[in-house]
């Protein structure tokens, strides 16, 4: 399978958006596991040239619009989105794709709609929303595929995406309430948690991405 | 429901895994990097390194472990021991650790914690506490004292206090280790965690004791830990990650079974 991967991957270009958020290395490592090379880019210019585009990141989402707008990769991303190749968005880059995100009042990608909200501080209950946690998934989608019941996703987090449309819920997890953890609206999937640091289960998340040819046909 | 966790801890002495007791007479238990790959195998939700080596060339020898473990797992891990500046978290970070964890120096200087959530995020900045039982009087009114530099100077600085203070500097969470209960495998510092856990609202990583899964069970619910660092009960093979899972599992609290 993975030899299959490195084959089909020979003529796309994996770009990994790096706008100063959080450490890449790990997104990196985990696609050399899976015997494919990601090109670490800030050039709107090479994310143009991406067949498949990796959106990860932690931090704040004020700071990181800032970063994206001043970089270009604001537009690149909108144009990648319209031009229909893959996108995977990852925790931060799971919010700041909605169009507004509570944390700083920050205007942001709006390339779904929707707003990305604080986890409430309940009873007993801590934030940031750190460790291993269960998906509900909702519906089936291509890029989590091959996943056994009962499987734990790294999360650390304090803000949550929540698109307008229940139909881009794809899964759900539970830190007091039950929030959406995994999106999938036409060539764009996300998720809150990290399938990078997620063991063999998020490897399998990753594995499927690369494999995914951008329809949200299940 | 989020899992409780379960963090194997490795000290890393001039590149090798060490375990003292009371911080004292470290013996030689193995290779970090085959240790970690181990662990992450059996079951291990995170780990953590604590580099206490003494050489002046320590950085070159810890990030080249640090990085050497980042090749081999995909579970997120913490480095601490000897982090005193900015450039130390970037080394860390960029070598492959997802947190950084700060104990004397953030006590000598608190600004680092500010700084370092500023720069890389709370997410990633782990307060360290090393923490005695004292008699309790003005200046340590909870009475349980800061202890720095492995456990050798007392800071007369109140615990209760500066995991509070720690939390508004911005700290993401807090590996609280009881000197009293180091090594000792008696059973972590129960009425410490409790306290501390209850006073502040960012998780708390119980470290210090843990001899038995009843051990883990205790700290996890009476202790109201969310997560129990581990050493001797599984550097030794006396007990198995999966082992401690399963009983724990048995008794109702949630941890991670399929991995």
């Amino acid at each position: 399978m993975v030899q299959d991967l490195s084959r089909h991957c020979k003529e796309s270009v994996i770009v990994i958006i790096d706008y100063q958020a959080g450490n890449l290395t790990s997104v990196v490592r985990s696609l050399k596991a899976l015997g494919v090379e990601g090109t670490v880019t800030q050039d709107p210019a090479v994310v143009a040239q991406a067949t498949r585009v990796i959106f990860p990141g932690v931090g704040a989402a004020g700071k990181a619009m800032a970063t994206l707008r001043e970089l270009g990769l604001d537009q690149a991303l909108r144009q990648s989105f319209q031009r229909g190749i893959p996108i995977l968005g990852i925790c931060l880059g799971a919010q700041v794709i909605l169009e507004h995100s509570e944390e700083n009042d920050t205007v942001c990608l709006g390339l779904l709609p929707g707003r990305t909200r604080a986890l409430s501080r309940s009873e007993g209950l801590k934030i940031p929303h750190m460790g291993w946690n269960r998906v509900r998934f909702l519906r089936a989608h291509q890029i989590f595929k091959g996943l056994p019941e009962g499987a734990e996703y790294y999360f650390v987090h304090s803000y949550y995406p929540a698109p307008a449309e229940t139909t881009m819920v794809v899964g759900v997890t539970d830190h007091g309430i039950e929030f959406p953890c995994a999106i999938g609206w036409r060539n764009l999937v996300a998720t809150q948690f990290h399938p990078e640091k997620s063991g063999r289960f998020g490897l399998q998340i990753l594995e499927n991405f690369l494999a995914w040819d951008g329809s949200d046909a299940e | 429901m989020l899992s409780k966790r379960i963090i194997p801890c490795l000290d890393v002495r001039d590149g090798r895994t060490t375990k003292g007791i009371k911080f004292r007479n470290n013996v030689d238990i193995g290779d970090p990097v085959a240790m970690a790959r181990l662990y992450y195998e059996a079951g291990a939700d995170e780990l953590v390194f604590y580099d206490i080596t003494a050489s002046s060339d320590r950085r070159n020898i810890m990030i080249d472990v640090v990085r050497r473990v980042a090749a081999e797992i995909l579970i997120p891990f913490s480095v601490g021991g000897g982090i005193r500046n900015l450039n130390d978290m970037r080394d860390v970070l960029l070598a492959g650790a997802e947190k950084v964890s700060v104990n004397s120096a953030a006590i000598l200087d608190p600004a680092l914690i500010s700084a370092g959530a500023q720069a890389f995020g709370s997410q990633c900045i782990v307060l360290g506490m090393d923490v005695k039982r004292v008699t309790p009087c003005p200046t340590t009114p909870s009475g349980y004292e800061m202890v720095i530099h492995g456990g050798r100077t007392p800071m007369g600085i109140d615990a209760l206090w500066w995991a509070q203070e720690a939390v508004r500097l911005g700290a993401g969470e807090i590996c609280l280790n009881s000197i009293d209960a180091d090594g000792t495998q008696a059973g972590y510092e129960l009425n410490l965690t409790r306290m501390i856990s209850e006073a502040v609202p960012i998780p708390v990583i119980a470290s210090g004791g843990a001899g038995t899964p009843e051990h883990l069970h205790q700290v996890l619910t009476q202790g109201r830990a969310d997560a129990a660092l581990i050493a001797s009960m599984v550097h030794y093979g006396t007990y198995t990650i999966k082992g401690i899972k399963d009983y724990l599992a048995q008794r109702h609290i949630p941890v991670r079974l399929i991995w």
